[in-house]
């Protein structure tokens, strides 16, 4: 049986000013799926997830998620589905005037009322051991590398149980080590929590080890789809030149 | 000319829509209390040292700077009733405010300005968090009324250095000199100067707010968006106190 599209993008256009940046985008996600965005800088990756959830208004086009049209919905409606989805920005975006514990806490209380002070500190402790940094509660992001911030940055995404996670280069700027250890907790963060993401990356190791399914865009529009050994296999030239 | 022109109007547009949504936005719960009392520490709290120290240079300099004059026309006696008067009625306010708007409207103006260059607020608005709630209206508020408490605090630790200053070349008990003072001061000497300067705290939040909430991408314009707001809050104090004077001097 064909897994549910938890995320449908259909006939996608944004532009900024002159500048035709998505140009008909058409893309589904499953549930419980991870899809990988792949393609070369300027290429309209990062403004289809900022589409998504509200960050960037598309020009033209319709976004489904958990089948309710997001692009005609007004602020707290939109604000109620932002509840079930976490970002991960590409440098962490962590609020450099609150603690480690701060940051978490923030968000959690926003998301849940009345939650008592205890209960808060267990789901702090448990979203920073599922990324491997509880001793690093009481740090200022400043005082982080750039692999501890983006682990943090996944911390605080988790730790509102969302249904989907989208990830913006969540290893670039990484050593290849780290960003093994970030792709084998994206997988970890699947497993656990039964999400479904959508993953931008130029990271090919972190596209083959995270992706059930890989998108490449090209100029604004999708070039190419399939797992990663289908489209490893490609005869065109371009998709191949990803996978050298 | 054209674009310069559009370019203006579209300013203006802007800052309108953006002072709209703090009203709106100031009545709509949830309200973030404990922010704002953060904002009121930062902005008010922090900012006392530097107004004690200009607040009493500014009494001292001008009891002894004023000395000369009234000397000449047997007026010394009045020394302490004038410098109260111009302290109270218009360099404090004005002082505090521009050193307000070159100490806060520039850290608001930076401070946003990096969180939306680093995606922090971004980051917020995905959480569904609302940054305009918790970032603009916390500080337009904290700034609103923090600045008159300050300018009403430079009042007083002004008249004091006016009473070092007197009592460099004079003589008199801190007592006589706060009596004198207070004779001659009536309340719409001070009323019609501290409602100013709820305008001015006004305009220095919405000002810093605004250069630093919308900073475009880029380190530079973090640095842009905090020169602008210095800029743009220290014209508002003048031109609002030049309404202001204007306004006092018709109906009182």
């Amino acid at each position: 049986m064909k897994a549910k599209p938890i995320i449908a993008i259909s006939n996608l256009y944004k532009s900024f000013g002159k500048n035709e940046v998505l140009k008909g985008i058409n893309l589904t996600v499953n549930d419980g799926e991870n899809l990988v965005i792949l393609g070369r800088s300027g290429s309209g990756k990062s403004v289809t997830i900022k589409c998504l959830v509200g960050l960037v208004q598309a020009d033209k086009g319709k976004i489904q998620i958990f089948d309710e049209e997001v692009t005609t919905l007004n602020n707290d409606d939109l604000n109620y589905i932002r509840m079930s989805i976490g970002f991960m920005f590409q440098n962490g975006a962590l609020y450099d005037s609150m603690s480690v514990r701060q940051n978490l806490t923030f968000t959690l209380k926003h998301h849940t009322q009345n939650l008592a002070e205890e209960e808060i500190e267990i789901k702090i402790i448990e979203a920073l051991e599922s990324v491997g940094l509880a001793e690093a509660i009481d740090k200022m992001p400043a005082e982080l590398s750039g692999g501890m911030k983006k682990r943090i940055a996944l911390a605080r995404a988790i730790i509102i149980k969302p249904k989907i996670i989208l990830y913006d280069e969540p290893t670039s700027g990484l050593d290849t080590i780290t960003s093994r250890e970030i792709s084998e907790l994206i997988l970890s963060v699947q497993k656990k929590y039964k999400t479904s993401s959508i993953i931008i990356t130029h990271d090919m190791a972190c596209a083959k080890m995270t992706g059930n399914r890989i998108l490449i865009l090209k100029e604004g529009q999708i070039n190419a789809e399939g797992t990663y050994v289908e489209l490893e296999k490609s005869k065109d030239e371009w998709v191949h030149s990803f996978f050298i | 000319m054209t674009l310069y022109l559009k370019n203006i109007f579209n300013d203006a547009g802007n800052v309108t829509q953006f002072t709209l949504r703090f009203f709106k936005e100031l009545f709509k719960p949830p309200f973030q209390f404990r922010e704002f009392i953060r904002q009121c520490f930062v902005v008010g709290y922090k900012t006392l040292p530097l107004i004690s120290i200009t607040g009493f240079i500014m009494g001292l300099v001008l009891t002894i700077q004023s000395r000369p004059t009234l000397l000449k026309f047997g007026a010394e006696s009045w020394l302490p009733s004038m410098v109260s008067l111009s302290l109270i009625r218009e360099i404090a306010p004005v002082v505090t405010a521009l050193i307000c708007a070159g100490k806060i409207a520039s850290g608001i103006g930076a401070e946003l300005g990096s969180m939306k260059v680093t995606e922090q607020i971004d980051a917020m608005e995905v959480s569904a968090i609302n940054p305009y709630k918790y970032l603009v209206v916390t500080r337009i508020l904290a700034t609103t009324l923090m600045v008159p408490l300050l300018v009403i605090y430079a009042d007083f630790i002004g008249i004091y250095g006016g009473y070092v200053g007197y009592n460099i070349h004079g003589s008199m008990t801190l007592f006589r000199y706060f009596s004198d003072v207070l004779e001659h001061l009536e309340f719409l000497d001070f009323f019609p100067a501290v409602i100013k300067t709820f305008f001015f705290g006004f305009f220095i939040g919405l000002i810093g707010s605004y250069k630093g909430f919308n900073a475009s991408n880029g380190t530079a314009s973090v640095g842009i968006a905090a020169n602008e707001a210095v800029v743009a809050a220290s014209l508002s104090v003048f031109i609002i106190d030049m309404m202001a004077v204007q306004l006092t001097d018709l109906f009182f």
